[in-house]
């Protein structure tokens, strides 16, 4: 088995607060594979807002947020584990971020230890 | 009685308490016979048990006495020692409960041993329980102490850390011995109320000490009040299983479901939610004859508590909330991505999303789940699914 990251990405910040629909879809959507028992790290989500999103840049250069020039923003991660990249690409899939907009990148993880 | 006797003895001479305990019952047994219960049976067993523990130190001061000039001391510290008034009966318990529910031993050795020095119950009650021989228990039992006797584990005072660090191996053993009567594979009723009993009497004990009260326990409670408030509407009159939906609502427990209620109340302060909170609250849940919310509500606790810990039988029984959210259909797809080919739950599971749709697939998983099982009683339950799903719609 490899892992996998599933990074999250949005487009618009309204899209960050879900709806209660919205938050029920995606948690079922993450039981669903920690029911299959291939859920490493149910990961953490990243605020994009102002105050708790910077970048920094070459001569000391800090802009608020990520968003100045990429479109999109990371939102959040999880890690699963999977016997083949397509397998976790299946897994993303089934996540409701595709309705509005978002999409998910797949990334295997190479442990460093 | 073990325990308090264990308690002034020290763990390495469990088997001499447990002799002096049995001598008791026996001498009560003869002279109850012969005079009558007494009016007070606790104190009258204690003064037995106390005198008969007197003697037997004495006895082994003599010994000692020969060998090593020194016991003169130990006799008087196990005299002052002995006292048996309520406070002494309880903190014994506890202190025992915690020094038998010890990680050193696998789960099954754990559950056996509460069962015998907690619970007292015999080898072949133990055995009956566990649907296997008393050679086996008996083997079981002799790893499980002699693993407790190299672990040097003391029953004494326990500090604060020590019960902080220990009490979720203590709870884990209580909901192993509840389940184990709760979802036996033995068919003998009493064996199993006497069971669930057990466990939540000595979770009792851990919500009578307000250094174990904590909000995992009081969580641990309601769900074993929760679910003993079905024990007697689950059987039926031929000791058949009656299943859930099946049951009559008149016959589960209500007193026991207002318990249940208190308990998950208490187990609300702090912000702790652990499994137990979890397992708890769809046990609420499921006292809840019908409301709109109450599927979507069970599937979110089922989704929390798969994102705890994986277990096969969580993620089972999360799809069959999902089924009731969703439909049957369209959880199929969310229970074959389980693959647990070789569980008798899984096909039974399936057996029931298809039963709408695909009659053939249903049989099929439910012949499946028949050759899977090994519980004749659960045969007999699938045996009969599967009949009235070839029979058609109902």
């Amino acid at each position: 088995m490899k892992e996998f990251a599933l990074i999250f990405r949005l487009k618009d910040l309204a899209d960050f607060q879900p709806s209660p629909e919205q938050m029920q879809e995606r948690m079922n959507w993450l039981a669903g594979i920690a029911a299959q028992n291939k859920l490493v790290d149910k990961g953490n989500t990243l605020l994009p807002i102002a105050g708790s999103a910077k970048t920094v840049k070459a001569d000391d250069v800090v802009t608020d947020g990520p968003y100045t020039e990429i479109k999109e923003f990371i939102s959040g991660y999880i890690v699963v584990k999977a016997e083949t990249i397509d397998e976790a690409v299946a897994m993303a899939k089934g996540n409701p971020i595709f309705k509005v907009g978002g999409n998910i990148e797949v990334r295997e993880v190479l442990k460093r230890d | 009685m073990t325990a308090v006797l264990c308690r002034h003895f020290g763990l390495r001479h469990m088997e001499t308490a447990e002799d002096i305990a049995g001598d008791t019952f026996l001498k009560a047994s003869e002279h109850w016979a012969i005079h009558g219960v007494p009016d007070n049976p606790t104190a009258w067993l204690y003064t037995v048990a106390k005198n008969k523990a007197k003697d037997h130190i004495k006895h082994l001061s003599v010994v000692e006495t020969q060998v090593r000039n020194q016991s003169g001391a130990e006799r008087i510290r196990y005299e002052e020692a002995f006292e048996y008034h309520e406070q002494g009966i309880a903190d014994s318990q506890l202190a025992m409960i915690f020094a038998v529910c010890n990680p050193a031993n696998a789960n099954k050795s754990q559950i056996c041993l509460a069962l015998q020095i907690l619970c007292g119950f015999s080898v072949e009650e133990i055995a009956n329980a566990f649907l296997t021989n008393a050679e086996t228990i008996k083997k079981r039992l002799q790893r499980a102490r002699s693993n407790l006797r190299n672990d040097n584990f003391q029953i004494g005072l326990l500090s604060e850390a020590a019960i902080v660090s220990r009490l979720p191996t203590v709870l884990k053993t209580l909901y192993l011995v509840f389940n184990e009567g709760y979802f036996s594979k033995t068919g003998d009723q009493l064996v199993r109320k006497e069971l669930c009993s057990e466990a939540i009497r000595l979770g009792l004990v851990l919500t009578e000490n307000p250094l174990t009260n904590t909000p995992q326990v009081n969580a641990l409670m309601a769900l074993m009040c929760y679910q003993s408030s079905r024990l007697e509407a689950r059987t039926g009159a031929g000791g058949e299983t009656v299943r859930f939906d099946e049951q009559d609502r008149e016959r589960w427990d209500k007193a026991l479901i207002q318990r249940g209620h208190q308990y998950l109340i208490n187990a609300t302060t702090g912000n702790e939610i652990s499994a137990y909170h979890l397992e708890a609250g769809i046990a609420y849940w499921h006292t809840v004859a019908s409301d709109v919310n109450k599927w979507p509500h069970i599937l979110q606790l089922y989704n929390q508590l798969i994102l705890i810990e994986y277990s096969p039988i969580v993620a089972l029984n999360r799809t069959f909330a999902f089924a009731q959210v969703y439909g049957r259909e369209n959880a199929i797809g969310e229970a074959e991505k389980l693959c647990l080919t070789g569980n008798s739950h899984y096909h039974t599971l399936l057996g029931y999303l298809y039963s709408e749709t695909d009659t053939g697939k249903a049989i099929a998983h439910y012949e499946q789940a028949i050759h899977a099982t090994r519980s004749k009683r659960e045969r007999q339950v699938l045996a009969d699914l599967k009949m009235r799903c070839a029979a058609g719609p109902e």
